[in-house]
């Protein structure tokens, strides 16, 4: 492959911030037919790198070259015209319109007197749809479409132009496993039309699979370019975080204390159904299903979002009912959410505020809310935690995925809660963030907290868990201990197949 | 430093403390053109009657950050001036002045209620409750002006036209009422939580807040500084027209929007929103002085508005133009 020109190059790119030097001389380059990962920590400068390459943000010094020629990128749109292509982790489409309007929004192919060409735009829509082998056609409604459609049809408004360089940002984030399939297959039909492709993931497994070389960043510099299959996961991981990780699986070695939470055929409505499970102190139990199977419900529920319609929650033995977040709270409950960002956090607040948001009650000198606490809980939760921020004035917006995580659980920790919940606690956040916060939780476990971890990911839960619950459809469907499981009879368990089922 | 003055740095700058820049420029803009305007009695006769605006100012500012909006104030003010000064020769003024608070509190009640408790749109609800309350204050009026009978015997005109120590009174209450709030919503456990639920009203809720009772209280604190504004205007004249608050939602709205309270919620604070009051005052003053009609501050105002818009979303991204929103 040497010697052919890049299909895009990106030259000695330095990008600073007030304070932080976000890029510091970053060279990377991806050739036609290929697919090039970029990696590294959140924080490390991939999204500051993508954001120069759309023209977002103006590099203070470096290069930019499409083919043999610089170039000077000024907005996403001008990429696009020179064949460069975003496709976003988050999604950008009006889901009010047909498919093939979003395909082609803003070029809709017209008729005389600029009426819109009905039948061209279909047909060329599913023309695109075609070569991505999807089961939807043009004129389906983009909201009636499932993400993973959704995303496949923010791919096809990237095929309509003759493109050139296809960056996809963390793709397959909300993709289940049949539908990453059809987006490798895409991949893999793009590179051999000879386009260029960026491929940025933390998943270790699908760069192994599909790309050619991968090259890492780390504190916004360029540690290293290598061919992938002369490479293992262990090598990136440690140019990414600079130091080894220890991935070995965690059992708990110590006592278990009192039963702390106990659920007695607990019912939602149609969410869930007759669930019971316990969790005692100094235990992680997982939790783990299907998307759909119940399980943030069951979070929700005893977070007092939903009220149940049937069945018992008894913390310490006793009967309680739970009828909002404020109640739970008091209770000794506390619930990381899923959604960092819409449950969280308030984003435009700073990191310290956001921290102490549900204690501020009881922060209190005279009226008025005690800085000194504060910031003294803030100090020690960053340092416990190992949050990376300027300072507490710090907007968690500002913040990358990682370090806004560590804020919730911060946030959570702070009120030393005897339950704690933990929604998908590393879901979008890098593999260093990863292993902190599975390291955290049995820490947490280990010091005597009772925590339920949620996850859609199987070696997550296999990880950090002495117990999992296995969900199917809304009902328990098996409850392993950490020596029983294994990744068969747990995917067995999950997809509703209980021929073992043990009581 | 090369970076000080790199234009991110100063659109930054100009987005953060743009409206104090502006406030300066008019302020010698105005001095240049007219000797008279930064005379004391000027200076004091613009805040003075910017006095009864700013308070319902104060109080809109906390629904604002809070993510709501009050476009009932300017005819729940008319309700308290005529109420106030019905009361005042029915029952005399001592028992008068708590009653037409307690009545003014229970319609911020009533609006908290609708919008916090049964999470109602604001802007439906307080827009029902302009056209509501002028209805209601026209009934209880009969449609005619209110006067206090024996202007001469009376106290009460102490609110509208008493100086304490050479400052009119109606200054001294909306600077103590400015200092009061601006401390609670800076300093308190409330006001972090307004904050809270108009940044993020579910994360807010997550986090234990219970969001109704927030917005509630907003609606409370709104309707005081309602009620305060309704008295002054009462002792000003010690008479009063049914409308006399009328139109002037929007002018507060104005004034809150100036000093850069986001209508998204959880961004403004009290003394950028007396700022914005000051401004507003201090124009309306100035285009007078230079020798231009009365109506040419309507127009001036609401360039003004549309430049602080422009310029707080110009900060947020950065650049004074984008593609994207």
């Amino acid at each position: 492959m040497s010697g052919q020109t890049p299909a895009l190059r990106l030259e000695g790119i330095v990008k600073t911030f007030p304070g932080v030097r976000a890029l510091d001389d970053v060279s990377f380059d991806v050739l036609p037919g290929e697919v090039h990962a970029l990696m590294g920590e959140n924080g490390a400068g991939k999204s500051t790198l993508m954001k120069v390459l759309g023209g977002i943000y103006q590099p203070d010094a470096g290069r930019i070259f499409v083919g043999e020629e610089p170039v000077v990128m000024t907005s996403p749109l001008q990429a696009k015209g020179l064949g460069i292509v975003f496709i976003h982790q988050e999604l950008s489409l009006a889901e009010e319109l047909t498919v093939a309007e979003n395909v082609f929004l803003g070029e809709l192919p017209r008729k005389s007197f600029g009426r819109v060409d009905w039948a061209r735009l279909h047909a060329r829509t599913d023309e695109i749809l075609g070569k991505l082998r999807v089961g939807f056609d043009a004129r389906a409604r983009v909201g009636d479409l499932s993400v993973a459609n959704q995303q496949m049809v923010e791919i096809a408004r990237a095929l309509t132009v003759d493109a050139k360089a296809v960056i996809f940002d963390e793709p397959t984030a909300s993709l289940t496993d049949a539908e990453k399939v059809v987006l490798f297959d895409v991949i893999a039909d793009l590179r051999r039309d000879g386009v260029g492709i960026i491929y940025i993931s933390h998943r270790m497994e699908e760069i192994f699979r599909i790309t050619d070389r991968i090259s890492v960043l780390r504190d916004g510099q360029h540690r290293g370019t290598v061919k992938t299959a002369e490479t293992d996961e262990e090598a990136v991981t440690q140019l990414m975080i600079g130091r080894k990780l220890d991935l070995s699986r965690n059992v708990s070695h110590h006592e278990l204390g009192d039963v702390a939470l106990e659920v007695r055929n607990l019912s939602c409505g149609e969410l869930f159904q007759d669930v019971t499970f316990e969790v005692r102190r100094g235990e992680v139990v997982g939790f783990y299903g299907l998307v759909g199977a119940g399980r943030t419900e069951i979070a929700e529920t005893l977070f007092g979002l939903r009220d149940p319609s049937a069945g018992e929650i008894r913390l310490d033995g006793e009967a309680v009912r739970i009828h909002s977040p404020h109640d739970a709270i008091a209770r000794g409950i506390s619930l990381v959410p899923e959604d960092r960002k819409g449950q969280g956090l308030v984003l435009g607040m700073n990191c310290r505020d956001n921290m102490t948001l549900p204690q501020v009650d009881d922060l209190k000198a005279g009226p008025f809310v005690a800085d000194g606490a504060e910031i003294a809980i803030f100090d020690q939760y960053r340092d416990r935690l190992d949050i990376r921020t300027p300072g507490w004035k710090q907007q968690v917006g500002n913040l990358s995925g990682g370090n806004q995580q560590k804020i919730v659980l911060g946030k959570w920790l702070s009120m030393h809660p005897s339950v704690l919940i933990v929604d998908e606690p590393t879901r979008g956040i890098d593999v260093g963030s990863k292993a902190e916060i599975h390291n955290l939780i049995r820490d947490l476990a280990a010091q005597g907290y009772a925590v339920i971890v949620i996850s859609s990911e199987m070696p997550e839960v296999l990880h950090v868990s002495d117990r999992i619950v296995a969900m199917f459809s809304g009902r328990v469907n098996r409850t392993f201990t950490s020596d029983e499981v294994t990744e068969d009879n747990l995917i067995q368990a999950i997809s509703g197949l209980s021929n073992d089922k043990v009581a | 430093m090369a970076a000080a003055l790199s234009r991110e740095n100063i659109v930054g700058f100009l987005a953060r403390q743009g409206i104090l820049v502006a406030f300066a420029l008019f302020i010698i803009g105005f001095t240049i053109a007219n000797d008279r305007f930064l005379d004391p009695d000027n200076v004091l006769g613009v805040i003075r009657s910017s006095a009864i605006l700013g308070m319902m100012a104060l109080g809109v500012t906390f629904v604002v950050i809070s993510g709501n909006l009050d476009l009932s104030v300017g005819s729940m003010m008319s309700f308290s001036t005529i109420v106030v000064l019905d009361l005042h020769d029915k029952i005399g003024p001592t028992l008068a002045i708590p009653a037409m608070f307690g009545m003014t509190l229970a319609l911020g009640a009533f609006i908290g209620f609708l919008v916090g408790y049964l999470k109602l749109n604001s802007l439906i609800v307080t827009l029902g409750m302009l056209s509501a309350i002028h209805g209601l204050t026209l009934t209880y009026s009969g449609g005619k002006n209110m006067d206090i009978d024996d202007k001469a015997g009376t106290w009460f005109d102490v609110f509208g036209q008493g100086e304490i120590v050479g400052i009119p009174v109606p200054i001294l209450i909306f600077a103590l009422l400015a200092a009061i709030l601006g401390i609670a919503l800076a300093k308190t456990p409330f006001g972090r939580k307004v904050y809270a639920v108009g940044g993020n009203g579910t994360a807010a809720t997550f986090s234990g807040i219970r969001r109704a009772r927030v917005v509630f209280t907003c609606y409370l604190i709104s309707a005081f500084c309602v009620a305060t504004a309704g008295l002054i205007q009462a002792g000003r004249s010690l008479g009063s027209q049914n409308t006399v608050g009328q139109g002037m939602e929007l002018e507060v709205l104005a004034a809150v929007i100036l000093g850069g309270a986001s209508l998204m919620g959880g961004a403004g604070t009290i003394f950028r929103t007396v700022i914005g009051v000051l401004i507003l005052g201090f124009i309306q003053n100035g285009l007078l002085l230079v020798g231009l009609q009365f109506y040419v501050q309507y127009v001036v105002t609401w360039i003004i508005i549309i430049l602080a818009v422009w310029l707080d979303i110009a900060g947020k991204r950065g650049r004074l133009w984008s593609p994207i929103a």
